[in-house]
């Protein structure tokens, strides 16, 4: 079978992506699209900000374009970029624009770790001006009212060097993301997984020792993503300390004793 | 070998003919074991020889009795420990440890399959950060309990015949001891409710079973796994429930039971048979927990009034006429502790408003949930303008001097290990480690110094500002930005002429941030006086000037002493200062001290670098010596491989070691200190205040 090959702007997405919610993000989402601000998600990796995102983007029915940002990431990369084919040279539009052309949703995912001068290029965008430049071009580009920019950070682990500048966040409506209530995050361990309930709350327990560990010699504990993966794996017949071996303590962290620790702490708890 | 060649070794080793050391019949003993043992034991009785000739005498005459039955790494343990108490406590101490073997028939399973507490420290350590609550530190200790901050262990754990067994055991023990701490055992002032008993001690050691029976319940529901394993232990031991326990056990694991029921089963339990420990159960210490407590629960009291006060600043928007404190309705703190499910959170609300306070707020808060059970309303009441002494609210650390001059010398400082090299082995804790500052000298030696070498520091800036690394355009890219025009013509042109046309059609902008950050460890020994000293203050003033061009982040420290119990660093700038009068002032007051003990100071940089978020960490040395100290053993190679080996550390924990000295002997013994071209030698004091801007700026180019 061959992978379907799409242009992300005709990536819509077709079934509801599965999504509980934790507070009144989906609301104020909603309210903030439909008055056309931009958003800004912030929380620890793993907690569901790019799902969030999937399944706002199935809500409004809009192609969602995500853009991963990355320390070499530049203006063109979003905006677009001339070409060479067959001696002339052809323009190429970036996702951004592919985005604000056909009234999607652009989600830049840990926007902090792009080069300081790529974020200044959305700060147009992300006014009440809705414009994107194209200097290149020579041309403006408007958005429509469907066009909806998103922005993801997590203000946890990043640098001090790596802040999110002022005159970039204050642009733009900010929903909070932590790790659901353990309730909650049962249920979404179980929905996704398909452990039963007693399994992925004790999964959930098994999390909440690792992060009491954050700032104790790790930098993150346990996201609800490796939750997931340990509830996967268990569900395919792994034993449930090996699972939280491999799919969450080998993924946190490399030191020989932590490892242990977290062994400890698992075999505790199954 | 036969016994008289190893009559021969051990009397070199142990320099018999000075002493009356019969080395004969340990000889005969040591013949008769095979190569590889010999081999073992002879190499520790020379590792302890190093150390001191009758510990290592003791121990030749013990070990080939023992070698057989003791493992390996238990013997390592013994051998270790003796020469760690002979460091600690002299030469007494350490001959009981090796009489202990003596008794090896009493203690075979502590010498076969024991846990020694530094294979446990670091993993329990970790582990009990994750179960939640109070951070506590595991240390050790002479037995087994806790006072509500640390959780002591002994030196080694065998109660099983296996080491896996004896993990466990220390495992379980160390949670039950959390449990005691997080569950609520020291809610009550345990000794006054044992007080009114006939037998306050058989009453204590009735509730310390009591409260182990709760807490095993509740360990049962939260850590099935853990509860398997003691189950499993408490079996191999045969331990179980003493008779007419069953009733009071059963209502203690209900999941509501807390100290208040075990208090009030206390009366019934003094008459039940005694309760005898447990394996993991370790001992309760209500007069330990009493002495921190008190110290803990006021210095707490006070951080979180005074943090309120400053959360109220934050969140309360007063008009600027009214004065703090008048206001007739006051602001109000409430918290509610949410306390399920294996983590422990606080709502803190003001005036019904949630807040999220700072997390240093939430663990006060966590502390004193655990030790009363609730967040008494008289902490919630924010503390008025210098309410509490600023003692009170900061860990104090205590002046060096003053300590110095007192009696006890190893307050308030920081250890460090030193490698032994006879022993091959560290000696812990050996160092006694301060920082303190240089008294500045305002003086016009900073003015001086620039205009002296005026046409230097021009240079310098040039050279140095050239090494920003700035944004550059890129051409001929495979991938960029633009279309490099050039190259596209010049790959049309190719392509008309039948050649191989370029794909490096782009021109692309390249940004790299230099992300350095670099300690300079300066010597300070008394040798520096003079001429050096002047040299080192020069450089070290051309090398701030030319750094503060480049932006990279950098400390100065100095390193002076004398014996290992008086190790110090003087601060001269530390990574966060910016490079100010105050620098300068300092770096002019920069004189001469003691000697040139130099692997506290390579362990303690490398640890404060380490510290410092950059990509390279980059760790200087300016000496004009080999390492060396006041009458010690420091003189000479034991120096030489103590300071390798804490640069070894240094190397291995992420930190570049890098050595400008001017000792012309020095290469001798630098390349193996530091490795090949990891060093430079000056040849003549004067040039170091060139120099060493210049060095720096080829190593890191």
């Amino acid at each position: 079978m061959n992978a379907k090959i799409l242009a992300p702007e005709e990536h819509f997405i077709e079934k509801e992506p599965y999504y509980e919610a934790v507070g009144d993000e989906i609301a104020i989402f909603h309210a903030a699209h439909a008055h056309r601000l931009p958003i800004l998600l912030k929380g620890p990796t793993g907690c569901g900000k790019t799902r969030f995102m999937e399944h706002m983007a199935w809500r409004l029915r809009r192609p969602l374009i995500t853009v991963s940002c990355h320390d070499d990431l530049t203006a063109s990369d979003l905006v677009g970029r001339y070409l060479v084919k067959g001696g002339e040279t052809v323009w190429m539009d970036g996702p951004l624009t592919r985005a604000v052309r056909v009234g999607g949703i652009c989600y830049l995912d840990e926007i902090v770790e792009a080069r300081k001068d790529t974020m200044v290029v959305i700060h147009p965008l992300a006014d009440d001006r809705r414009t994107l430049p194209m200097e290149k071009l020579g041309q403006l580009l408007e958005a429509t009212a469907d066009f909806c920019l998103a922005i993801s950070y997590n203000p946890g682990y990043q640098s001090v060097l790596k802040d999110l500048k002022q005159s970039t966040r204050q642009r733009f409506v900010a929903l909070e993301f932590d790790y659901p209530a353990p309730d909650l995050e049962a249920r979404i361990v179980a929905a996704e997984s398909g452990v039963d309930a007693e399994l992925a709350a004790r999964l959930v327990r098994f999390a909440q020792t690792t992060r009491n560990l954050k700032g104790a010699g790790l930098e993150e504990g346990a996201s609800t993503r490796l939750l997931v993966h340990a509830g996967k794996l268990i569900s395919g017949g792994i034993a449930p300390v090996l699972a939280c071996r491999s799919a969450v303590a080998q993924a946190i962290t490399d030191d020989a004793d932590m490892l242990a620790a977290i062994q400890e702490l698992s075999s505790s708890l199954f | 070998m036969n016994a008289e060649e190893i009559t021969l070794l051990l009397e070199g080793l142990l320099e018999a003919d000075f002493s009356f050391r019969k080395v004969g019949p340990t000889a005969i003993k040591l013949a008769q074991l095979t190569q590889s043992d010999q081999d073992f034991l002879l190499d520790w009785v020379k590792r302890i020889a190093s150390t001191n000739l009758e510990v290592s005498w003791q121990f030749a005459r013990r070990a080939p009795a023992l070698i057989g039955s003791m493992d390996r790494r238990l013997m390592e343990a013994w051998a270790v420990g003796a020469c760690d108490t002979y460091d600690q406590k002299g030469l007494r101490p350490a001959l009981q440890v090796l009489e202990e073997a003596d008794h090896y028939g009493e203690r075979r399973l502590e010498m076969t399959a024991g846990v020694l507490f530094e294979d446990l420290a670091g993993v329990l350590g970790n582990f009990v950060c994750g179960l939640s609550g109070r951070r506590l530190r595991v240390e050790q200790g002479e037995s087994l309990y806790t006072d509500t901050e640390r959780i002591l262990l002994p030196g080694v754990i065998a109660r099983f015949p296996v080491v896996a067994d004896n993990f466990k055991l220390a495992k379980v023990a160390v949670t039950l001891l959390w449990a005691q701490t997080r569950f609520g055992t020291f809610h009550a002032d345990l000794a006054r409710a044992c007080a009114d008993f006939p037998d306050p001690q058989r009453a204590l050691k009735q509730l310390h079973g009591l409260e182990t029976l709760r807490l095993c319940a509740r360990i049962a529901r939260d850590f099935p796994g853990l509860h398997r394993d003691m189950e499993r232990l408490r079996a191999l031991l045969g331990e179980g429930l003493p008779a007419g326990w069953e009733a009071v056990a059963q209502r203690l694991a209900q999941p509501d039971a807390d100290l208040e029921d075990s208090l009030h089963l206390l009366g019934d339990a003094v008459h039940l048979p005694e309760f005898t420990p447990w394996c993991y159960q370790g001992e309760l210490k209500p007069d330990a927990v009493a002495a921190v407590a008190a110290a803990r629960q006021e210095k707490e009291k006070a951080r979180l009034r005074v943090k309120l006060a400053d959360l109220m600043q934050d969140h309360v928007r007063r008009p600027p006429d009214q004065p703090l404190g008048e206001d007739r309705d006051a602001p109000e703190f409430a918290a509610e502790v949410d306390d399920e499910g294996g983590r422990l959170d606080m709502e803190i609300t003001l005036d019904g408003a949630p807040i999220a306070p700072p997390d240093d707020v939430k663990a006060l808060f966590s502390s004193i949930y655990l030790d009363f059970g609730e967040i008494p309303p008289e902490y919630l009441v924010p503390a008025g303008e210098g309410e509490y002494d600023p003692s009170l609210l900061f860990d104090q650390s205590a002046d060096p001097d003053s300590v110095w001059q007192g009696s006890y010398h190893e307050e308030g400082a920081s250890f460090y290990p030193e490698w032994d090299m006879g022993r091959e082995h560290y000696r812990k804790n050996w160092c006694v480690m301060r920082e303190k500052d240089v008294p500045p000298v305002h003086d016009g030696f900073y003015r001086e110094t620039l205009e002296k070498h005026a046409g230097l520091v021009k240079q310098l800036r040039r050279s140095f500002e050239a090494m920003r690394d700035e944004n550059r355009l890129l051409k001929r890219q495979v991938d960029g930005d633009e279309v490099d025009i050039d190259a596209l013509v010049e790959a049309l042109a190719d392509a008309k002429d039948g050649r191989e046309m370029s794909d490096r059609l782009f021109v692309r902008q390249h940004r790299s941030e230099r992300n350095i950050a670099v300690a300079f460890m300066v010597d300070m020994s008394g040798s520096t006086r003079g001429w050096i000293n002047e040299a080192e203050r020069e450089a070290l003033i051309l090398l701030c000037e030319a750094l503060e061009r480049l932006g990279d982040r950098y400390a100065i420290y100095g390193f002076s002493g004398i014996t290992r119990k008086r190790c110090e660093l003087f601060r001269i700038k530390t990574f966060a200062e910016p490079y100010s009068e105050e620098v300068k002032a300092r770096i002019s007051g920069i004189r001469a001290q003691e000697y040139t003990r130099m692997g506290f100071a390579i362990r303690h940089l490398s640890k404060l670098l380490n510290e410092v978020d950059a990509a390279t960490r980059i760790l200087i040395t300016l000496s004009d010596g080999r390492p060396d100290d006041y009458f010690d053993a420091y003189r000479g190679q034991y120096g030489i491989e103590d300071t390798r080996m804490a640069l070894l550390e240094a190397r291995r924990s992420g930190v570049h070691p890098f050595c400008i000295t001017i000792d012309r002997e020095a290469r001798d013994y630098l390349p193996h200190m530091y490795g090949a071209a990891r060093y430079t030698i000056l040849d003549d004091v004067r040039q170091l205040p060139f120099k060493v801007s210049d060095i720096y700026r080829r190593l890191t180019r």
